[in-house]
Order: C-alpha cells, then structure tokens, then sequence
C-alpha cells in the first residue's frame, strides 16, 4: 500500500481506501502475499459504504499478525492483550452504547487464548462486530498449531503433521447464539466486502471468517506455494452454500471450502434485555441505560 | 468538583466493609463495573448491581477475572469511571491487565478483598499477603497507587480517595481491603453529596488530529479523551510515542518508562497518607497497615499502660511506600515493629528505608486470622528493652 496517488491512463486517482487508514503508520508490517490487507481493503470499502458515522465506530484487535490491524485503521482503534480484544470491546461498547465496535483479530487470539470470551460474547448477543482472519497459524511467533489448524497440517509445534481436531468456527458461533455468521476467503472480495457492511449494520454479536493464506509460514512448510496459489485454491476449492447446516462447516486440508452467509437472525442484545428486565422489574424508577432521543 | 448526588446514599448504616466500599465507589462517580464471582469480595458486585441500575450505570459479570480487568478499561475509554473486584485467586489472572493499565494510563481501580493464599488458600480468612503482587506482579515496571483501609467507615471515605488517585494519576490504583475488613459491620456515616470532592478526569480540550493522546505536560500526566470524541486515537499496550503508535527501540522505551514511573516519583511527597500517633519521641515504632493497624493500636495502648514510650506510624496509602519519612524517624528510634498478615512483606520496605539506622522487627503471620495484641505487645516490650 502506498501513499501516493496511483496514476490510472493518465489520471491521478486517489486510492478509495486511503482515507480511511493511518498514512503515517505505512507501510504495514505485513508479508508479501498475506491476505490480512486484503480483509483490510474490504473492511475499509464497508465502512465507506455503510452508513456509520466513523467517529463513532472503534475497532478493538488483540495480539499477532491480524492484532495489527487497529493500528493501520483511521478510527478509535486500541489494539489490546492476547486474547482479550472481546472483553476490552465488551466495555467500550457497554460502557458508551452509541458507538458501532468492531472485534478484527486474528484465529489464535480469538478462538484459543480468547475463545472463552468469544462463546460468551456470542451467548449475551453482546453488539459487536467480530472478524476473525483465519491463516491457521500463529504468524507473529513464527507458525505454530492453532484451534483451527486443520488435521495434518505441519506447523513448529506440529511438526509431523497437526493431529488435533479443528474448530468449526461458523459452526461454534452459531451454537453460541450469533445472530449473524458468514465464512468467506480472501478470494472473494465483493462477497466480504458486503459481509462486513451487513455486519457493521447488525445489531447484535457478527461473525465473519475470512479464510487467508500466510506464504511465509503456513504455505511454506506445507509446501502450498506463494500467496497467490493459495488464493487460487481458494477460487478452485470454494463452493457458496448460504442454506448448509453450519455443522457440516468443518475444514479439511486444502480440501472443499464452503463459503457463504449462514446465519442472520434477529435476538435481543445483551443491552436491551438488560434495559427491558429492569424496566420490567423495577418499573418508572429505572432508566434505561444508553438510551438516546428514545433509539439505539 | 463535587459528587453527582444520584450515587450518594446519605445518612448513617450499619453494614460491612464490603458494601461499603461499593457505596464509595458509587458516591465517587463509578459507573461501570466488571466482575467475577471471589470470595470474600462478592459482595461489593453484588450490592453494586442492584444498585447501580438505579444510579445510571452498569454492572456486567463477566466470564473470568482477565475478562472483567480488560473490560474495565474498555469501559473507562469509553469514558466511565470503573472498578474491578477480586480476591487473591482472581488478582493472580489480573495481573496482565495491571500492566496494561499502568501503560495505557487507563484509569481504574482494582480492588482486592485480600485472603489466605498462595493458591486457593483460606478463601473465607483474612490476609495481607498481595502487598507485593500488586506492586510487582505484572511483568516489567509500572506506575501503582495502593490503599489500605482497616474499618467499613474507611472503606467508604478511601474508595472515594482511590478513585481520585486513579483519575489524578492515570494509574491503576489498588483497594486494599482483606476478608476481616470485608465482612466487619459497623457504623458508616454517608455525608451529603455537597460534602463529597470528586476528581474529574482530565479531558483533553485539542480537537481531532492537534491531540495527542500521550503528549503530557509537566505533570507528566497527559489529558485523556474517549472513543467517540472525533480524535481517532490508537491506544496500544506496545511501546508507544506521544502519538500512541507503537515505536520499539530503546530510546521511546526509556523515555515513556521514566514518564510513566515519574508520575509517581515527583508526587512522593504528595502520596504520602500516613496517621501518626505518639511517634515523636518514641523509641519503638510499631509500623502497620489494614486491619492490622486495629490490633498494632490495641498493643500500643497495652505497651504504653506498661510505661513504654512508643508510637504507631499507621499507612493509608501503603505504595508508594513512604519510606522518607520511615528514614526520618529512624534516626531517633530504636526500633521498628512491623506485624502485618503475611510472611514479612512489607517490612522489606521498612528494611530499604531504614538501612542499619535502627532495628527492624517482623511480625509475620501467615493469615487465617488477625494477630493477637500480645504478640504484638511482646515485641514492643522486648525492643524497648
């Protein structure tokens, strides 16, 4: 990503997603061919097309590769501990409701050192907006097994072959009472682009997968090749089935990818049963909390 | 400013350490607190969520302790004043979040209803044994305020002190208590809100990118906003410049390291909070804290009926440790006595202060209890020899 004006037949045009990144922070720490720029480049043309006042929208990342990612976006952005980017965002979006919180990390952080938070976070239908950019490995530590590693597959701390049954992601999400789960692969750029625009717009906990290749870890000691053959596997293997059982969501190596919107449903955020039980209960005496002009 | 009356529950009860302590962190403008269930610290969340719906606020339980102690400064960037509670067990999984705290200069209060450890220990029996965990416990070095209070009364009147000590600081600020404190029930008297100073955050008053989220003037304490306010900071638990970015080379980390430390160092003086009875002249000084300063007051009483001349040095604010005014009266006394519930923790500090000015004496205990005024009293008289 560069700073500069691309020039196209001619004409100096503004790289559309500039704006919406911290220019004096690039260039990114990412490596050639990963994919997390790429959900990047999509999240920043979702919140270009998706209505919310910027200023109002903050964006939480724990630790490691993906963890990086708040600190390259142009919005309230606090890039948190291990693990914890869930939590963290759990109280700044109870703690002032009106702002829209985005949960962008990465496998690692989210489903195994943070995974408790994640089942909770999705059982309250707290109101936030989690993105999980799947590599299957721990980049920032030099790729070791995560909860999504698929069986098989070598990693350091694997080293004859990952022997530990993956996460279903969509599959966990789901159970835990997401009101909105997509998977989809950094292949399919418009297809997540407008996931994270509807998921920006949800109300209650979102999730989005977005399958991403690390080259320089995970497809190098599993001899998949550069970041691009692993995008066109993506293409090859990737099937859209937005009607399957989310149960039937498991990841084989390099093997069939179904992709698409599996859940979206509407339940009762955490704050509004919190507001409605006390109203119920406690009756005039109690104002509800984070209410304004009569919404939200 | 003074208290927003909606969180002051004047007049005068009769409950335990634990509820009011709550009480004082309503009174002091908390707003947002996480929590996990601990003995014997539950029931300031549990008073504070039937309360705090009442009040405007909220009270979310959150799945563990590293949860809660992250949410917390969620919460208080998102402009709230905010507390997590816990016991020793519960503190141990907090203690990555203290840094993060002390680095992110999050305002908040932690507060520990101490019991017997290590481990599961004595969850229903007091103890004073995380005196250094709290200093020290999270890795690398930080910036800290710790409070001892020894009677519900206090648990009211510093909770509302700790919460102005966090927002003057912008450091994590520790309460104290332990189980006897917490479950003690006396006489609490509650003023009128007119009557209550509270400490308002400092808010930045730059607007969007002329604000600079860790550019701080001679107070070394800088102006904080809030996510929403339209400055667009990033906020990051790595090494940071005035700008929050992270930036790891060895000059940034000296220069925000000595800041954030020195936001203690200059105010030394000012943070010391120390009741001093009789210790002018004395020639033994029982050094205490917490609940123990109840017991060390008995043994002084007993010591002094038996015409020994000795005083009581008693600390509010136990960290930063007030150690100049230790070394001060080190230079007339012959002794120091330092019973406190654990194995002799903070006597290392009465040690550090002293050197070999006079003699230092422990009186560990490894909780379970309070100690007996006698054993107390022994030490005096052996000392005063």
């Amino acid at each position: 990503m560069s700073a500069n004006p691309d020039v196209v037949m001619g004409v100096e045009v503004e790289n559309p997603v500039m704006p919406y990144l911290r220019q004096d922070r690039l260039p990114h720490i990412w490596c050639p061919g990963c994919g997390i720029g790429t959900t990047v480049n999509c999240f920043a043309r979702a919140l270009t097309e998706c209505g919310l006042d910027l200023d109002q929208t903050a964006i939480v990342s724990g630790i490691g590769c993906t963890g990086r990612v708040a600190g390259y976006l142009d919005l309230d952005s606090f890039h948190t501990t291990h693990g914890r980017a869930i939590p963290f965002a759990t109280g700044l979006k109870v703690g002032n409701p009106d702002l829209k919180v985005v949960v962008y990390s990465g496998d690692g952080d989210l489903t195994a050192i943070g995974g408790n938070h994640f089942v909770h976070a999705a059982r309250r239908n707290m109101d936030l907006l989690c993105i999980c950019v799947n590599n299957f490995t721990y980049g920032m530590t030099g790729g070791q097994c995560t909860p999504t590693s698929p069986v098989g597959a070598k990693q350091t701390t694997m080293p004859y072959g990952n022997f530990e049954h993956p996460f279903n992601l969509p599959h966990l999400a789901d159970a835990c009472g997401a009101v909105y789960v997509a998977r989809w692969t950094v292949y399919h750029v418009k297809q997540l682009t407008r996931a994270m625009k509807e998921g920006l717009n949800k109300k209650g906990f979102a999730f989005i997968e977005v399958l991403s290749p690390c080259p320089t870890l995970y497809s190098r000691r599993n001899r998949l090749g550069d970041g691009v053959d692993q995008v066109k596997y993506y293409k090859e293997r990737s099937k859209i089935n937005n009607d399957v059982d989310t149960k039937d969501l498991s990841l084989e190596f390099q093997g069939d990818i179904t992709v698409g919107k599996f859940v979206d449903r509407e339940r009762e955020t955490w704050l509004d049963a919190m507001n409605n039980r006390f109203t119920s209960v406690i009756g005039d005496k109690y104002e509800p909390y984070g209410v304004t002009n009569g919404e939200k | 400013m003074k208290a927003d009356p909606k969180g002051v529950l004047t007049g005068i009860h009769f409950i335990d350490g634990d509820q009011a302590a709550c009480e004082g962190a309503l009174a002091a403008g908390c707003r947002f607190a996480a929590g996990y269930p601990i003995t014997p610290s539950t029931e300031v969340v549990e008073r504070f969520a039937g309360r705090v719906p009442l009040v405007g606020g909220v009270f979310i339980q959150l799945e563990d302790e590293l949860a809660s102690s992250i949410a917390i400064q969620g919460a208080a960037w998102a402009g709230k004043k905010v507390m997590t509670v816990t016991s020793g067990p519960g503190l141990s999984l907090m203690m990555e979040h203290v840094g993060f705290a002390a680095f992110t200069e999050t305002p908040c209060v932690f507060v520990d209803v101490q019991r017997g450890g290590p481990s599961t220990g004595l969850p229903t029996a007091p103890a004073q044994a995380d005196m250094m965990q709290v200093r020290w416990g999270s890795h690398g070095d930080y910036p800290m305020i710790a409070l001892s209070p020894n009677s519900p009364q206090e648990c009211f009147d510093l909770m509302i002190e700790a919460f102005n000590l966090a927002e003057e600081y912008r450091v994590p600020v520790f309460f104290m208590m332990d189980e006897v404190v917490g479950h003690m029930i006396e006489r609490v008297e509650i003023p009128e809100a007119s009557e209550i100073e509270v400490t308002e955050r400092k808010w930045t008053d730059k607007k969007g990118k002329d604000y600079l989220p860790y550019e701080a003037d001679e107070s070394l304490v800088p102006a904080m906003t809030k996510a929403g306010d339209g400055h667009r900071i990033h906020i990051t638990g790595l090494t940071h410049d005035e700008r929050g970015y992270p930036v790891m080379n060895a000059s940034t980390q000296d220069k925000l390291l000595k800041r954030l430390l020195g936001k203690i160092e200059i105010n030394r003086d000012k943070l010391v909070d120390i009741r001093e009875d009789g210790v002018e002249g004395a020639d033994v000084v029982v050094v205490s804290f917490g609940i123990t300063s109840r017991v060390a007051g008995a043994a002084v009483e007993m010591a002094r009926a038996n015409g020994v001349k000795v005083g009581h040095l008693r600390m509010i604010i136990t960290w930063p440790f007030p150690s100049k005014r230790i070394k001060e009266l080190a230079q007339t006394v012959k002794a120091f006595i330092v019973p406190e519930l654990n194995m002799g923790q903070m006597v290392i500090e009465v040690e550090r202060a002293v050197v070999s000015d006079a003699e230092v004496i422990s009186i560990p205990h490894a909780g379970g209890t309070v100690h007996e005024p006698e054993v107390i009293l022994e030490k005096i008289m052996e000392a005063a020899r």
